[in-house]
């Protein structure tokens, strides 16, 4: 009897058997409890959270964006008053995000790219000191790395009056940095149309370079004739239109320097900060990006008579950058969301900004669903970007 | 001696293509060349065996430039090898190899593999390039996998297809580091095939191996390394049935056992 009920279990599997014992009844029966169980949760969160609105009788809604803000930012890339909504406070808040984040992704990358080969380089010297930059960057939490920073730029750094100028016009003192801009000139825009057609021009004719190779075998020079026909043409233009460059340069009046584009010294410390934290992260990367190409491909290369250029470029970076470019996205990623950290220091940011609303409007869970899904759709974003290049470098092999 | 006509046929001459003089090189204290002299001439076939550590994969390294040597001439078709980058790539096109663990690159086809060094090494325009590159795949025998990536071919394919892509730079000299070492025993006839055809085509050959069967066929010579020296040199016939060398008839009785 017991071997043929075995038997017969093993081969229809709902016969037969007591149905508490029936796997494919008890899978249906878990996935039903978790759902009910779900469901239940949400229904409980949902209504409490309702009832307590009602009970403090707090308004729900995004009405408040048109609201008055009624409070000041210290820096805004658009014109803000207190006068102006918190729907523009929260632009100017994730505009100033994007800013940072921006500027420290390439940042980040340039240092991170510089350090990761010279921890690969042959010099002692060179390599420990990046050793050094890697492992304290990397093991000191980016707070306290913000902390130190903005400690450095406001207290350490001279007062305005004795500023350092370590370049003509370029000031640093503890309210910032200031610095010259070219005042805008309307002959400017031509200059720039021509330099834009330029870039294009240089790509048409980088194409026509390796057209060119593969028709007559004659090596694309790429580096100095892309480099003059993007710059050649726009100069010349700029020439011919009597060259205006009026620079507003900083200069210093009674109590500070006037004139120029300035940043604040919040601003330079958060970008300090995110992009040497993040550039020891993104060493490591392309370190290990270019030891994951095992020495052969380079004997091999080499024997084939390939000069060192080439050898890198053709058959090293191809292979190292497909093992550099996923884990360099999540590093932009974090470098976006640590932005968030801005709020210790000082800089207006979304969360700065966000926060101060809440206060203000008492309207909690729709300001933080307002920067929740802002941080979202950003990375999602630099996610799509990272991805549609990842694909475009993504090598197949087999 | 029925090669020795075909020898002769296949254009052996008297000139000299690498000669190495009196090289020595050294890992730190370790001394891992003492000393060695070595001609090769045109058409010439070279076997090099020895045991391992014995500094015959150095030897060969030696003569493209993967490795430096620290003291004596090593000369290519007469250029000498210095620290001359110009010089170094000038010889490197002129000497292919092949390697124990095939080196192909991942990332590109078999054709491309083929194509991407005449391409950018010596200017060939594409569709020369590609017609050479078949060539020489149709003469190892997968002119059908042109358009497969090394991944999806095995051990034995990849290693022809490493041969090709040497050949495809119309080297004057062949250069083999263990071809055949990491290969399953069934796939080690292919390449072995492969390589007796370039012999008997002419191509000069200087091979590190340890496929005595090769070196009975093909070679001309027979180099023996033991402990960064080279012992004993001679022709196959001589080399295994009449070894002068203690040292010699030691490695000799241990690699023909079975």
């Amino acid at each position: 009897m017991a071997r043929e009920g075995l038997g017969q279990s093993a081969a229809t599997a709902s016969s037969g058997v007591v149905w508490w014992r029936n796997p494919t009844i008890r899978g249906v029966i878990a996935q039903v409890v978790v759902v009910v169980l779900l469901v239940a949760v949400v229904w409980y969160l949902v209504h409490n959270t309702i009832t307590n609105l009602n009970e403090r009788s707090i308004r729900t809604g995004f009405s408040f964006l048109d609201q008055e803000a009624g409070f000041a930012i210290g820096e805004a890339l658009i014109a803000f008053a207190p006068t102006d909504t918190y729907g523009r406070a929260l632009l100017v808040g994730l505009l100033n995000t994007l800013r940072v984040s921006l500027i420290g992704i390439v940042l980040a990358t340039l240092l991170g790219v510089v350090i990761g080969i010279a921890r690969l380089s042959s010099n002692w010297l060179v390599a420990k000191l990046a050793s050094v930059y890697v492992e304290v960057t990397r093991n000191i939490p980016l707070l306290l790395q913000l902390f130190f920073w903005y400690t450095i730029v406001t207290q350490l750094l001279p007062a305005v009056r004795e500023a350092l100028e370590p370049v003509p016009g370029v000031v640093l003192s503890k309210s910032g940095l200031q610095f010259p801009i070219v005042v805008g000139d309307p002959t400017h825009l031509p200059v720039l149309g021509v330099l834009a057609l330029s870039i294009v021009a240089a790509f048409v004719y980088r194409r026509h370079a390796y057209r060119r190779q593969r028709e007559t075998g004659q090596e694309p020079r790429l580096l100095w004739p892309m480099l003059a026909i993007i710059c050649l043409p726009a100069l010349a233009v700029f020439l011919v239109t009597g060259a205006p460059l009026e620079l507003d340069v900083p200069e210093f009046t009674r109590f500070n320097y006037r004139g120029g584009a300035s940043v604040t010294p919040e601003f330079l410390a958060l970008l300090l900060g995110l992009s040497i934290y993040t550039a020891g992260f993104i060493a490591e990367i392309v370190r290990s990006g270019i030891l994951a190409v095992p020495w052969g491909q380079t004997e091999a290369a080499a024997a084939l008579g390939f000069r060192r250029g080439l050898q890198l470029r053709l058959i090293v970076l191809p292979q190292a950058l497909r093992i550099i470019v996923p884990p360099t996205t999540s590093n932009y990623l974090n470098l976006t969301k640590n932005s968030s950290l801005a709020v210790a220091i000082g800089y207006p940011d979304l969360v700065s900004v966000g926060n101060t609303t809440l206060n203000q409007t008492g309207q909690a869970i729709e300001c933080i669903s307002i920067m929740m899904a802002i941080y979202l759709t950003i990375s999602l974003l630099i996610s799509a970007f990272m991805n549609w290049y990842n694909r475009r470098i993504a090598l197949v092999e087999r | 001696m029925a090669h020795a006509t075909a020898n002769a046929e296949a254009g052996r001459s008297d000139e000299i293509m690498v000669d190495l003089q009196r090289v020595n090189k050294w890992y730190g204290d370790f001394h891992v060349l003492k000393d060695v002299s070595l001609t090769v001439r045109r058409g010439e076939r070279i076997v090099v065996c020895g045991p391992s550590g014995s500094g015959k994969s150095t030897l060969i390294r030696c003569i493209n430039r993967l490795e430096e040597h620290q003291q004596g001439r090593i000369l290519v078709e007469n250029i000498e090898l210095t620290n001359d980058v110009k010089n170094i790539e000038m010889i490197r096109r002129e000497v292919g190899m092949v390697f124990q663990s095939f080196n192909l690159f991942p990332h590109l086809t078999v054709l491309e593999n083929c194509t991407l060094a005449p391409l950018w090494v010596r200017k060939m325009p594409q569709r020369e390039a590609a017609a050479v590159a078949m060539k020489f795949l149709e003469r190892v025998r997968i002119p059908e996998q042109a358009e497969k990536y090394p991944g999806q071919l095995s051990g034995g394919q990849q290693q022809r297809v490493a041969i090709a892509r040497s050949l495809c730079m119309m080297p004057q000299v062949m250069l083999f580091d263990e071809p055949t070492s990491a290969l399953d025993p069934e796939m080690i006839k292919e390449v072995l095939d492969v390589m007796v055809e370039l012999a008997h085509e002419g191509m000069t050959m200087i091979c590190v191996t340890h496929e005595m069967g090769f070196a009975k066929s093909v070679a001309d010579n027979v180099v023996f390394m033991d402990q960064g020296e080279i012992v004993e040199m001679a022709p196959p016939a001589e080399f295994f049935t009449n070894p002068r060398s203690d040292r010699t008839k030691a490695f000799l009785s241990q690699i023909l056992a079975h």
